[in-house]
This record gives structure tokens, sequence and C-alpha cells, in this order.
């Protein structure tokens, strides 16, 4: 029912209630932690990754796709790819770049990070990662780039085993 | 309901994961087993499905937020229409609902609907997540958990109509036992009533084994229109009528002796479906059972016993696999596991597979022609019913 | 990890003055006859404004109770916790509310049994005025009352 247009339309007494007394605030927090798992594909990956330095990928024939991070499935087609696994090279481009100059909490960072998405060669996938030893002015797009990996003795087989990307040499 | 929808809607496959405490898949994968079992069951390539239904419980769970789109490629929805349907527990069984409304009203002839949970991600325990349905500012300063709101409303349905203890363990003891024939079941046992009664006390009346587990797992089915069901499959199930309806979220103003939401869906689903007598015309039910006094209880709600007799039924052997009306065949939650959304879902497989014959040594005598499957949650409000049916 | 700062909201801010004051407020729909607490700025199955708000006493009966062992993480509890629905005197029936049960004896469930029931009456056991603050936890527990039938 709408109100008659030369009339104000009336306030139902219940909103006006907080006239009457002090709104209050509850603070509180969902107690909770995760335990995640990187699942089939996810697990060979930094396993491979954290033995042999290299990427593994898996690849459906039929819709031409090359996955990077590696899955069990092709998301197109549902094709089982859980036995087309091969090796490439921790090489790539730079796909995109930018410098982040506030931290997660929304502070300043005492100082800038490059992060770019780098393409992985002959895949059609690639990774969210650092910029390594090069200044933020001398970076370009689809610059070729390779990976900087942790010392084989420190590695964990998890996403930190990944240092970063640096100017290919 | 104003009119009855006008375009028939078919099971057409149904595929399902190990049901298990803890899956090192991610949830992505364990989507894309169940989801591609259904679809070779069906005979149906993913290119072929036109859209998608992705049923999964709180964010909090999995601790991916927005995991719905988190799922995607998993259920098989890149680059289609893509639907997430969720009523918490409720969301396995309103998922087919979900995928029967898009299918039905013409929009879509193939439908893909799958339902995947991974509680195991959630620490130390996913009653952390749960934690926050209860009002923030008038129940959680309480310090209370989830089981309190099951055990209350258990002890009050006891105490309406005078049911012993013994009379609901017996839902875990078959259910439990009816497991044992389910090739993806984490929590079958062959049980008595003294061991379900011997186990710890959680939050009396409700004892550890009254309780389903924490569960990883999916489920899928494909849902066909008419005419490319019958292209497709030899013993299309159709799906004969769906209901659901939600009761107030103030709890404590509820009757919680008897699930009225439950009637509300199931009166709808039975209209829907033509059915007048479900105690006939139903020939095997999965009622939501997450925890052993729910099936009873549902039972009621769906009228396939009197009030407060459900217990009396369970006793006399009525919802044995070979009894007048097989309950929870599959071994229901509490023996297959209970992965929220999948749990449900997994309802509407064992249906389907019953309705065809082909559920094995699950399998209930005497040719069902027509099942139900139920879910229920939300804060235990929602009702969700799905009758499906071999014509 | 994520905090949250949840508004109390206009009919629960009013419900929490009331409980500092060692009053529990209902409020009452004039069209489907309810008085309900806690208290609630519209009717939810007429869906209008509430109608009246009204002083309800601070007794009621147990709904259903339960008698709790273990915390959301499960840990034990040697002391079990036993939350219950009461139904405030003078609100509609079967419109009660989560609240606890104090003034028991005992841990096991048995001797927990023996003294409470569905449909004893209970009473509000309050913190004192100085120490309420204007939440749930003003009323620390409902306790039997002895000696009175319904």
């Amino acid at each position: 029912m709408r109100p008659a247009s030369d009339q104000a339309p009336t306030v139902p007494t219940v909103l006006s209630a907080l006239d009457q007394v002090e709104p209050r605030v509850w603070k509180g927090a969902m107690p909770v932690q995760f335990l995640y798992t990187a699942g089939a594909a996810g697990e060979r990956f930094f396993q491979t990754l954290k033995r042999k330095g290299v990427f593994v990928v898996t690849r459906c024939e039929e819709c031409r796709l090359t996955y990077l991070p590696p899955r069990i499935y092709c998301e197109r087609c549902f094709a089982d790819l859980s036995e087309t696994w091969r090796e490439v090279a921790p090489v790539g481009k730079v796909h995109t770049h930018t410098l982040v100059h506030v931290d997660r909490q929304g502070r300043n960072a005492a100082s800038p990070t490059l992060v770019a998405f780098v393409r992985i060669d002959g895949t059609d996938g690639g990774l969210v990662t650092r910029l390594l030893e090069i200044a933020p002015a001398d970076v370009r797009i689809d610059m070729p780039v390779e990976l900087v990996l942790a010392p084989k003795r420190r590695r964990r087989g998890t996403l930190d085993d990944i240092i970063g990307f640096r100017n290919r040499r | 309901m104003k009119r009855k929808p006008q375009r028939r809607v078919a099971v057409i496959g149904a595929g399902m994961s190990l049901f298990m405490r803890r899956a090192l898949e991610t949830g992505k994968e364990l989507s894309y087993y169940a989801a591609s079992q259904a679809l070779e069951t069906a005979g149906v390539r993913l290119k072929e499905i036109q859209a998608v239904v992705m049923a999964t419980a709180p964010d909090a769970f999995d601790g991916v937020h927005m995991k719905g789109e988190w799922l995607l490629d998993g259920a098989g929805g890149v680059r289609k229409p893509y639907l997430r349907a969720y009523v918490g527990g409720g969301s396995g069984v309103f998922s087919i609902i979900s995928g029967w409304t898009l299918v039905a009203s013409g929009l879509f002839d193939l439908v893909l609907v799958v339902a995947e949970e991974k509680m195991s991600s959630c620490q130390p325990h996913p009653q952390g997540a749960f934690l926050t349905i209860f009002d923030h500012t008038i129940e959680r300063p309480l310090g209370p958990n989830l089981l309190w709101i099951f055990s209350l409303e258990q002890h009050r349905y006891m105490a309406t109509y005078g049911i012993r203890n013994e009379d609901i363990a017996l839902v875990s003891v078959k259910n439990k036992r009816n497991a044992l024939d389910h090739p993806v079941a984490q929590v079958a046992a062959s049980l008595t009533v003294k061991d379900v009664l011997a186990s710890e006390v959680v939050a009396w009346p409700v004892h550890r084994l009254m309780v389903s587990p924490i569960s990883d797992g999916a489920a899928a089915i494909v849902l066909a229109s008419e005419d490319v069901a019958r292209r497709l499959s030899d013993k299309p199930i159709w799906v004969q009528g769906v209901g659901w309806s939600l009761d107030t979220s103030y709890w404590g103003n509820r009757d919680l002796a008897y699930p009225r939401y439950v009637e509300r869906a199931a009166r709808m689903a039975y209209e829907m479906a033509g059915i007048s007598e479900p105690r006939r015309q139903i020939h095997v039910a999965e009622p939501y059972d997450p925890f052993a006094y729910k099936e009873l209880h549902h039972l009621e709600g769906l009228q396939l016993s009197d009030k407060g007799k459900a217990p009396e039924d369970l006793a006399r052997g009525r919802f044995e696999r070979t009894g007048e009306l097989p309950t929870c065949p599959s071994g229901g939650l509490m023996g297959v596991g209970n992965p929220i959304a999948a749990a449900g879902l997994m309802k509407l497989c064992e249906l389907f597979w019953q309705l065809r014959g082909e559920a094995g040594a699950r399998q209930v005598p005497g040719n069902p022609e027509r099942g139900l499957a139920q879910a229920w949650g939300d804060l235990m409000q929602v009702g969700t019913v799905a009758i499906l049916g071999v014509n | 990890m994520l905090e949250y700062g949840w508004d109390a909201g206009v009919a629960i801010s009013r419900f929490l003055d009331g409980l500092k004051a060692g009053k529990i407020l209902g409020v009452r729909c004039n069209v489907c006859g309810r008085t309900v607490t806690p208290p609630r700025a519209f009717c939810e199955l007429d869906f209008k404004p509430i109608d009246a708000w009204v002083e309800l006493p601070d007794t009621g009966t147990i709904n259903t109770y339960s008698i709790c062992y273990i915390t959301w993480d499960m840990k034990p509890l040697r002391k079990p916790q036993i939350p219950a629905v009461i139904e405030i005197d003078g609100t509609t029936p079967r419109a009660g509310f989560l609240h606890l049960i104090g003034g028991v004896k005992g841990s096991s469930v048995e001797s927990i049994r023996k003294q409470l029931r569905v449909g004893m009456p209970v009473r509000a056991v309050w913190r004192k005025p100085d120490q309420r603050e204007g939440a749930i936890t003003d009323i620390l527990h409902f306790e039997p009352v002895r000696g009175r039938r319904r």
C-alpha cells in the first residue's frame, strides 16, 4: 500500500525505538582454523618441484590445454588427465606486473613488493609470484623470466619453495 | 503451489566419491569424482550439459570464501550457467529441487547437479563455524554449542510422547548396519542398542553413537527433460514432486516435538506428485538422519508415521530394509557419513539406484516404484523433499 | 583471524536495557495474538511492526533441557552445562528462548534428571544490580521453583 502523495509516509513506531535505547555492538569471532590439502594434483606438483626443481603439468589433447598448476581433470570436457603428466622447464614470461605498497593489513609497507603473473612456457597457465633482482622501472611485459627456488635442503613441498622469478639470463 | 509444472524431469545418472573422515583430495577433486561418474552412468558428455547446480554448505567448513565459485571447475560449471544452491543441511535435497526448476521451467534440457563438503579442513572442530548460527547477542554469551539444540529437541520429542532413548538408539543400529553394504560408507558397523547407549553421553539424551560423523565427500546426479531422458536412458527415474519450506528463525518459538516445516515441504511434494496416501504410495524413504532421533522426527513430519509413533514402527521392524517401508536403506548419514550437502544428494543417488533395481546388496525387495528423500537444516528450520518414481 | 562487531539492533538493544534493570521485556502482535520474548521489531508471521512492549515476570517453565558434557571443540566438561528452552510466563505457549538451568546438585545424568523435568516451573537468578551490564548473562541462569505446581 502506498501512502497518498500529499502525505508524508508514516514511520512505524518501532523505527524510532533506537531513540530510547543505547544501541550495542557485540564483538566476536569465528574461532576456526583450517587444514588445507593440496589434493592429488597439487601434491604431485609440489613434490616434483621439491625433488627435481621443475614443474609438472597435465594436458588435455582434445581441448589442447596444458594445465599449470596441474589438474587431474580437464575443466572443459571433464577428461581424466591423471595419466597425462609431463614436466616443463620452470621458465616463462611476465604477463602482467604491479608494485604493491601496502601489506595485508592495509598499512604502508616498508619497501614495495614487485608482484607479477608469470605465464609458464609451453603451458596455458602460470603463477602469481614475486619478481627478484630487478628494479621496478626495468620490468617489461613479456619479459622472459626464470624460477628462483629455495635451496634443496630447505624445500618443504609447499608454495614457499618458490622464492620468485628473475630475469632470464 | 500455484500450478503444477508442465515439463517432466528425470534423473538419468548418479555418482558419488568415497565418504571419509579426511580426504587428501581437494573439494574440487572430490566433486570431479562424483560428477564425472554421474555423467558416465548417464552416457552424457560434459559439453552436452547446459547448466550446473552446485550445493555446498557454509564456506567456513572448507575454509574457502565463496567456495561455490572455487568448486566451479570440479563441478563441471566452467563457461556454463552455474547456480549455487544453499539451505544449510537441507542443501543436498535442495540441489535437485534447484536443478529441477531449471529443467521444468524449460530453460534447459540437461543439468548436472553436484554436492560437496570437506569438513575436515575446519579445525579444531567444524562446530567452531556452527557457533555463529547462534544469535550473537542473546545466545552466544551463554556459551552454546551445536549439540545443544539437537539434544534439546530430542528431549522435547521424548518428553512429549514418552519415548525412551532405547527406541531412538535403534536408528543408529539400523542405519549403521545398512551401511555395511554401501561401498563408500565411512561409519558402517554392526552394533546393538546396548552399544549405542554405552557410548559416552555428549549432551544428554544424545550419545556419541547417535551423532553422524564429520565427513569429506561429494555426490552428483544428471537431470534431463522428458524427451532427452527418453532418448538417453532406458530407465529414467522421474522427479514426481518437490517441496520445501522454512519455519521461523526464532527456533525456541517452534514446536520442538514436531517438524512442521517438514510437513509443509512434504505436502507440497505430495500434491505435485498426486500422492494422497503417502504410507501406501511411498515404497522406500531416505529421511534425513544426522542425529538418530531426526529420522523418526522427520518420518512423522513426512506423514509416514503418526505423531510420536515412529519409534514403535521402527521397533516392530516397519523401517527395516525388508520391512513395509524401508527407511535409509543406504545406511543414511549415521552409516554412510555426513559431508553435509553431499549427504543429502547421496539420498537421491540411493533412490535412483533403488528404483532402477541397481542397489545390489542394499536393494529393497518388491521392485519399489516410488521413493522419497528429505533433508533438513539451516537453523533447524528448513524441510526439503523430493519424490522420485519409475513413471 | 577475522573478528566481527555485530549490532544488537533496535529490539534487542531495548531488551538488554530491560535486563540491566532486572526486567524481562517481550513484544505483542495484535494480528496473530502472540506475545514473545526475546523481542523483535516486527512480527515475522504477519510482517508488520509489533504492537506493544510488555514487561513479563521472571518466571517460566522448562520446555526442554539437555545435560551437555562437552564444549564446542569437543573438550570434556566435568560439571555439565544444562541448556534449556524456557517459556516465560505470560508469553504464548511454545514461544521459548535459550538459557541455562542452575541451582542443581550433582553432575551425573541420573542425579540431574531427578531434579528437573519438562514442564517444571523456574525462576530467573539475576546478577546483582551493580554487576549487570545489559547482557543476556545478566540472568545467571534459571532455577527450579520448589513447592510450586502448575
